[in-house]
């Protein structure tokens, strides 16, 4: 390697932080993923291969509320959408090409791509992707697998765990609700979705609330795109 | 193969390709300003969505059970008093439990 890389330890600092919310994150994953029904390796299965966080809680969450299990399909791969438009900035970051492409695609989530985009120089961009990556794809593993045994041995609903799936799903939104826009949307989404309760079949619910967003998105904004950049998830 | 597992194994394969495309699709597709906004209120919609139905959906009919309710109002509390993601989730299920326990 040349010279060492001056934003270095404050680099991995943050992504230590991260990478400990990301854990505890894993952990509530894995408990309520087997409170929802799913088995070990199947939540061991979204965390090593989805691996992307507000996804894999849409899946549990509609796989658990019954009828056919593929109606939670649609509701994770319409969440892991934004993963895709990330791929941009990472690409001119990375400019990964062959094998490297796919094994860099796994990488590029909410957390990556914030710390990766928020560095100065390309060398740092690029430490700054790699040890986020590395750290937060570890301990969420760790914590998806420790939650997942926990909720083995206890009762969810005994340890109130019910509570946690709509308590953490509010957590994601909170940020995002900031702005008018974004308050409506939600409540939007909430409207149709209970709207459908009694009429749709399981999961339906859910995939409709994307229709909002389509509406929304198309409609002409007073807000400019790059002032929504702030209101991502993470 | 359960359909379960299916259901894990094609959701799980297909949110990688999406992040794949992500990094192999010409940018002139993903850069549209039309399609990032879409692509950026998706999780507004679905994620209020999904309280909703995780909170009042007793299966095709309106039911609640309020003791869960109160634990997602307690965990909005923490949120309110600006408490990490960590604190809104002990919060939420402490609640919950608590109120399972003596009722």
């Amino acid at each position: 390697m040349d010279e060492p890389l001056p934003e270095r330890g404050a680099i991995l600092r943050a992504a230590m932080g991260i990478g400990l919310y990301a854990m505890a994150f894993g952990a509530s994953f894995g408990a309520i993923s087997i409170g929802s029904g799913l088995t070990l390796p199947q939540t061991m299965v979204l965390s090593l291969v989805m691996f992307t966080g507000a996804s894999q809680f849409a899946f549990v969450g509609v796989a658990a509320s019954g009828g056919s299990p593929f109606a939670a399909v649609p509701a994770a791969l319409l969440l892991g959408m934004r993963n895709a438009f990330y791929g941009v900035p990472i690409s001119e970051i990375l400019h990964p090409r062959g094998f490297a492409r796919l094994w860099t695609a796994h990488f590029v989530i909410d957390e990556t791509t914030a710390m990766a985009i928020g560095q100065a120089t390309p060398r740092a961009r690029r430490f700054a992707f790699w040890t986020t990556g590395m750290i937060l794809f570890s301990l969420w593993q760790l914590g998806s697998l420790a939650g997942a045994l926990v909720g083995r041995v206890v009762n969810p609903t005994d340890i109130g765990l019910d509570a946690a799936a709509p308590a953490v799903f509010l957590a994601l939104l909170w940020p995002m609700l900031r702005r008018r826009e974004g308050r409506w949307l939600a409540l939007g989404g909430a409207a149709v979705a209970l709207a459908l309760i009694p009429v749709a079949p399981p999961g339906i619910p859910v995939i409709a609330s994307a229709g909002v967003a389509l509406v929304g998105g198309l409609l002409p904004s007073r807000e400019a795109v790059t002032q929504l950049q702030d209101t991502e998830p993470t | 193969m359960t359909p379960l597992w299916l259901a894990t194994i094609v959701a799980a394969v297909g949110c990688y390709l999406l992040k794949l495309a992500g990094v192999s699709l010409p940018e002139s597709i993903l850069n549209h300003p039309k399609v990032q906004r879409v692509a950026q209120l998706l999780p507004i919609a679905m994620l209020s969505a999904l309280v909703a139905v995780e909170l009042f959906d007793g299966g095709g009919r309106y039911s609640v059970d309020w003791r869960t309710l109160a634990g997602v109002v307690a965990g909005v509390i923490a949120l309110l008093l600006r408490r990490g993601f960590l604190v809104v989730f002990l919060v939420a299920i402490g609640v919950t439990a608590l109120l399972r326990l003596i009722t």
